[in-house]
């Protein structure tokens, strides 16, 4: 006989039992010891069926295939480049996957990535012991060359982003800044200074306020009282590509 | 890692300064907003804990009894030390004091010996055998730039925080039995960080802003406004025009900087 002991959207802690039974099944943030259901992550539960996730509330990022993250390179190596991406794991960026310039045997491979360069990529492998390839070759892959980067919790990623990219073009727009958002929880911007400030005070108020409900118009109101005029409306300039649709809305 | 372009590159920076609206939104010569709480430790004698922005410093002064250094029969000493710790920042490595470390704790130390703020000469218990020697600890727990200044600041609040323990009959300490004694401070000598990147000079840098700086000049200044010491660092020099402006700023932000220590 299965038992539930937890109600859905309840906060739940690493180690806690969230039910008994073999009728339940574990998912992201939980995982299945004996005959009970247990969280590893500080998340909110969400029972989907028979199901039993959490979305998380906190922690570093997690790679996932597919995911556009923005990273660093730390180390050239005789098979590629090294690269950290705000994560507990390192990633590969393979020699093939660097570039779609042809790279001769034995070339100095700091001419196309010098360690602390700074790149948009896509993650095309996690193998089972966290070992992570990542392409920097493809639509929308780019090496970052100017601009500043500014760290924000993994887990509000889908938040700034917004449906569809809603809320990020949003700052773009009223700010004129032009943004990268990275599922690994770092934001690529570039603008003018006064409007970059603006651009990440609004992203520091999306990651502080993103529980409440209302947050796209309080952001609308922000960017409006900050940048002294009304947001423009759309325009195809900056909004292109990079927002990707999360999953797992909160 | 020092690098000219890229994100958060020396380029970039200096676009913002020139701008005058720094990432965190400050300006080229303000400082974050310190606060300081007293007494944070119950073993140290005296200790305070200074938060700037996201710099966070554990400060404490401990008082023993040794002996004096042998040309020095009838003073005190002072000491301070420094450590950066992996808790403090990513790029921090465990081990032996590195050079910043040490840098860290000269600094801080120079700026508070030659100013004259303590008088070591009343730190002696008994002539050419017992001294007092105060030994001050900077821990940054949270690395977000500005060491030394700050962690100068939290080494003066520590040493205004503390209180003599008693003394025995064989004049040892006697941590138990603690007296009212202070120690006397005759001046609060504030250090000042100048920084250059390009050509824009400005105080109080971030970690970021930190990496990137191509040269610069700790100046402690006196609350009358006298210079008591300097320390160069950084790859590049500063140029005479530069100079003079670095001094001007420190004076100016140190004696803004006085209200925290009264």
């Amino acid at each position: 006989m299965s038992e539930l002991l937890i109600q859905e959207r309840e906060i739940v802690v690493p180690g806690q039992i969230l039910a008994k039974g073999m009728e339940y099944l574990p998912s992201h943030g939980t995982y299945r010891k004996d005959e009970q259901i247990i969280a590893s992550r500080v998340g909110v539960a969400i029972i989907d069926g028979k199901v039993i996730r959490s979305i998380p509330l906190a922690g570093k990022y997690l790679p996932k295939r597919n995911d556009i993250i923005i990273g660093k390179v730390i180390d050239i190596l005789s098979m590629g480049w090294r690269v950290e991406f705000n994560s507990p794991y390192s990633g590969l960026i393979p020699i093939k996957d660097g570039t779609f310039e042809f790279i001769p045997r034995g070339a100095d491979l700091s001419r196309y990535f010098d360690i602390g360069d700074y790149f948009v990529g896509r993650i095309t492998n996690v193998s089972g012991q966290n070992l992570v390839d990542v392409s920097v070759k493809g639509q929308g892959l780019y090496k970052l060359r100017d601009g500043r980067t500014i760290k924000v919790n993994t887990n509000k990623v889908p938040r700034i982003i917004g449906k569809k990219g809603s809320m990020v073009s949003m700052i773009k727009r009223a700010t004129g800044c032009k943004i990268t958002v990275g599922q690994n929880g770092l934001v690529w911007l570039l603008g003018e200074p006064a409007m970059e400030f603006i651009a990440v005070q609004a992203i520091r108020k999306i990651e502080e306020e993103s529980h409440i409900p209302g947050l796209t118009d309080r952001v609308k109101e922000f960017l409006e009282e900050k940048t002294g005029q009304p947001i423009p409306e759309h325009h195809s300039q900056n909004d292109d590509d990079e927002e990707e649709q999360p999953e797992g809305e909160q | 890692m020092k690098n000219k372009q890229g994100p958060n590159s020396t380029g970039h920076l200096i676009t913002a300064l020139q701008a005058d609206v720094r990432y965190d939104g400050r300006t080229k010569n303000q400082f974050r907003d310190i606060q300081i709480e007293y007494g944070v430790s119950n073993t140290a004698d005296g200790s305070a804990k200074i938060t700037c922005g996201n710099t966070e410093i554990i400060c404490a002064a401990s008082l023993s009894v040794g002996s004096p250094f042998p040309d020095r029969p009838d003073e005190g000493a002072l000491m301070v030390s420094a450590e950066l710790l992996p808790i403090a920042h990513n790029d921090i490595e465990s081990g032996p004091p590195g050079i910043d470390a040490i840098e860290i704790s000269r600094v801080i130390d120079r700026g508070i010996r030659e100013s004259g703020a303590i008088d070591v000469k009343k730190l002696c218990i008994s002539e050419g055998e017992k001294v007092w020697i105060i030994s001050v600890d900077v821990v940054p727990i949270n690395h977000d730039g500005n060491i030394i200044d700050i962690g100068a600041i939290g080494a003066l609040a520590a040493i205004k925080d503390a209180v003599f323990p008693g003394l025995t009959e064989e004049n040892t300490a006697d941590y138990k039995n603690k007296s009212k004694n202070k120690i006397e401070m005759k001046h609060t000598p504030i250090p000042v960080t100048v920084c250059r990147i390009g050509d824009e000079l400005f105080v109080d840098p971030t970690k970021v802003e930190e990496n990137n700086i191509e040269a610069r000049i700790t100046i402690a200044v006196l609350e009358n406004g006298k210079i008591c010491s300097l320390q160069k660092g950084g790859d590049e020099g500063f140029s005479t025009e530069q100079l003079a402006q670095a001094f001007d700023l420190a004076v100016k932000t140190s004696q803004e900087l006085q209200q925290h220590l009264l």
